[in-house]
């Protein structure tokens, strides 16, 4: 895709670089046994007339949390909605590139929207239950997909992720209670819950602590560690700290380009680009 | 200097405090005037309406002699309709008062009760044949005249009566006997209209005034509801859909005697409904309501916040799903609140149901929404018309009913607010 932009160069010249500590990581990654999930190729998104994301490249490996880091405005949770097509729903979206989930392109034709979303979970940034018991709000997935196979199965599946989520002891008393009544920290963990009771393959997580208090920050993050082992998480985050507490890899967005992926620690204590050294150390975003 | 500042200060927050201090004198003000308005609109429909839910009536002993009726107990209900009840109803009161003896004087004292009591001998006659030869009390209502004399006499009110002096002389000394008296009229809630005021009721119109809002429920909710969602949800911003939207917008304020006009020629003549019946009013009112519902239900769905939908749709579910199983049921009690404004809207319209024939005089109470009928409003205006003083106490008593219809309305707009606000919970 050729660029015609002032930055286009710029551009490639980070890809290229910032291929380097990636390539370590497939390496390294390769012994853990983790490989590709989501690949994200040369992906540019359009609202309108502005372009929000400039040819974004990133592969995203199975069973890990991945950090998205950068500036507001940046682009990161742009890129985020695209990878279970939430972008959609705005009419002036255009996206050009290629997304794959476990090598399907997920801007085929032949995918089916609903099915993708059930493989790939969103947690947003403000809790968001529905304004139904607690009960119904985990088990509203399994209904709409028909995974439950009767009422004991979704029962069980209901309970099974509250305890996922940390959340069964402390509600198991009023599963039939609004969601609307737990505090902010624990409508997250619900929310999170609530992704995780359809068992998807992929959870985005766009700023999940952002409007929570450091107690049940710590209670998200925890949650995260345990989940890793299970589902790939992908975690938008605004702080760095959070980044590099959860994350094995990060990737630092800036002005809608990725300028720089690779292992958390890497990014962290040896940056390669300098934009990545200076929105780490606290110089700008 | 310093205190210079603070004695402005001062100055400012007294009158800053004197100005919120007359604000609210100002709206207290307009709440009292507002409100004494009403008191003095409703007290003055109470005062004059409150009599006609009392009806005078006189209890006769009727003889139903064979050869003066004419028939027998034998006869076919043909035959009984031919039957001269006016001879035994008169003959009962002529026995009552044996000393009037002269023509005149006769037809005075019969024109004291009702031309009902014929109506009841006969309904009587037809029901019971096997009563005939023998004698029947039955209690029926006075003329409208001696009844409006009988109440200004209970509550002292002066006015010039109709009745002659002779006619006044009898009624005095059958209440005297404790056989005139006034009792509810629970005919005025089952009868429908009728050009005597004692015998009219207003179960006609409220029959045919639920069969018409059922009837514009029926198809401005489900259309409202559907073209809400479609515009809110579903459409794209293009310039059909503008279009739309400001038709929708202009629509809602449209005179309603146009709407009345569109169904005069359209549902009447193009589709050939029958003509003065709830089914056409309904419909010409749920055109009328359309846009209402419309722009409730759309605010309704506007007002549910986003982070709902995104979650729906992050769990995979469809757009369909979304609407119905989160974005409605949030913006339900918004539309219902909706809905039942308009209706209540409905309820007082009168221009497009003249238009379309509903101010017939209709004397009998609809069955079905495809009998002729009239409305509660139209029978205010028909009744409005009327000069008897009689047709003046049931065209303020219709307005009482008008009334409540309108607050168990908004009551249940109330209690439907209420009940999805805690089901939401």
């Amino acid at each position: 895709m050729p660029n015609n932009n002032a930055s286009a160069s710029n551009n490639m010249n980070e890809s290229t670089r910032a291929s380097i500590p990636s390539l370590q990581t497939t390496r390294k990654s390769a012994t853990n046994s983790t490989q590709t999930i989501v690949r994200a190729d040369n992906v540019n998104v359009f609202y309108g007339n502005t372009q929000a994301l400039h040819d974004v490249s990133i592969d995203i490996q199975e069973q890990q949390i991945t950090a998205l880091i950068g500036p507001s405005g940046c682009g990161k949770s742009t890129f985020l909605r695209c990878i279970n097509r939430m972008n959609d729903v705005i009419d002036e979206c255009k996206i050009t590139g290629q997304i794959t989930l476990n090598k399907e392109d997920i801007y085929a034709p032949s995918i089916d929207v609903v099915s993708l979303r059930r493989k790939v979970g969103m947690v947003f940034q403000k809790p968001n239950p529905f304004p139904k018991s607690i009960f119904d709000n985990i088990a509203y997935g399994p209904r709409i997909h028909g995974i439950a196979e009767d009422k004991d199965d979704l029962e069980e599946i209901v309970v099974n992720s509250l305890n996922k989520a940390g959340l069964f002891s402390e509600v198991k008393d009023r599963l039939h209670n609004s969601a609307l009544g737990l505090s902010g920290g624990q409508q997250q963990r619900l929310c999170i819950a609530r992704a995780i009771a359809i068992n998807p393959e992929v959870l985005l997580m766009d700023e999940p602590c952002s409007a929570l208090d450091p107690i049940a920050t710590n209670h998200v993050e925890d949650l995260m560690w345990e989940l890793k082992e299970n589902y790939t998480i992908i975690i938008v985050t605004h702080s760095m700290q959070q980044a590099a507490r959860v994350s094995q890899r990060t990737g630092f967005f800036h002005m809608g380009s990725l300028v720089e992926v690779g292992q958390t620690e890497q990014i962290f204590q040896n940056p390669v680009d300098k934009r990545t050294h200076d929105y780490i150390t606290g110089r700008f975003g | 200097m310093h205190n210079e500042d603070t004695l402005n200060q001062k100055n400012r927050n007294r009158s800053r405090i004197l100005a919120d201090f007359r604000f609210r004198a100002y709206g207290i003000l307009g709440l009292v005037i507002a409100g004494s308005a009403l008191l003095f609109l409703l007290g003055n429909i109470f005062s004059t309406g409150y009599s006609a839910f009392q009806q005078t009536v006189i209890t006769l002993e009727i003889n139903l002699d064979e050869d003066r009726l004419g028939v027998t107990s034998t006869a076919s209900p043909e035959e009984m309709q031919e039957a001269n009840v006016a001879k035994v109803v008169k003959q009962s009161l002529y026995d009552l008062f044996p000393e009037v003896k002269k023509r005149k004087e006769k037809r005075d004292l019969t024109k004291l009760i009702s031309l009902g009591a014929e109506l009841d001998v006969r309904d009587m006659l037809l029901l019971k044949p096997e009563s005939i030869g023998s004698i029947i009390t039955l209690t029926v209502p006075v003329s409208s005249d001696a009844d409006q004399y009988y109440k200004a006499t209970l509550t002292g009110e002066q006015f010039k009566s109709r009745l002659k002096e002779n006619q006044k002389q009898w009624l005095q000394t059958l209440i005297d006997n404790k056989q005139v008296i006034i009792k509810f009229n629970i005919d005025f809630f089952t009868q429908a209209d009728s050009r005597y005021p004692e015998l009219a009721g207003i179960g006609g119109a409220v029959v045919g005034t639920i069969y018409t809002l059922l009837i514009c429920l029926m198809i401005s909710f489900p259309l409202g509801v559907a073209a809400a969602i479609y515009l809110e949800e579903f459409s794209r911003d293009s310039f059909m859909t503008r279009m739309v939207e400001a038709n929708i917008n202009n629509l809602a304020a449209v005179p309603s005697v146009i709407f009345g006009l569109l169904g005069l020629a359209v549902i009447l003549n193009i589709f050939g409904m029958p003509r003065s019946t709830p089914l056409a009013g309904g419909i010409v009112l749920a055109l009328m309501t359309l846009p209402t519902i419309i722009i409730a239900c759309r605010s309704a769905i506007k007002t549910v916040p986003p982070s709902i939908r995104e979650a729906g749709m992050a769990m995979g579910a469809s757009p369909i799903q979304v609407t119905f199983h989160h974005v409605m049921p949030a913006a339900m009690s918004g539309t219902l609140t909706g809905t039942i404004i308009g209706l209540a809207q409905a309820l007082g319209e009168t221009a497009p149901l003249l238009m379309i024939g509903m101010v017939a005089f209709i004397a009998s109470v609809p069955g079905v929404p495809t009998d002729p009928a009239t409305a509660l409003p139209v029978q205010i205006y028909l009744w409005a018309e009327s000069a008897e003083r009689g047709f003046v106490e049931k065209t303020a008593a219709a307005i009482m009913v008008i009334i409540v219809f309108l607050i168990v309305m908004n009551l249940l707009a109330v209690v439907i607010r209420n009940r999805t606000r805690i089901s939401n919970k």
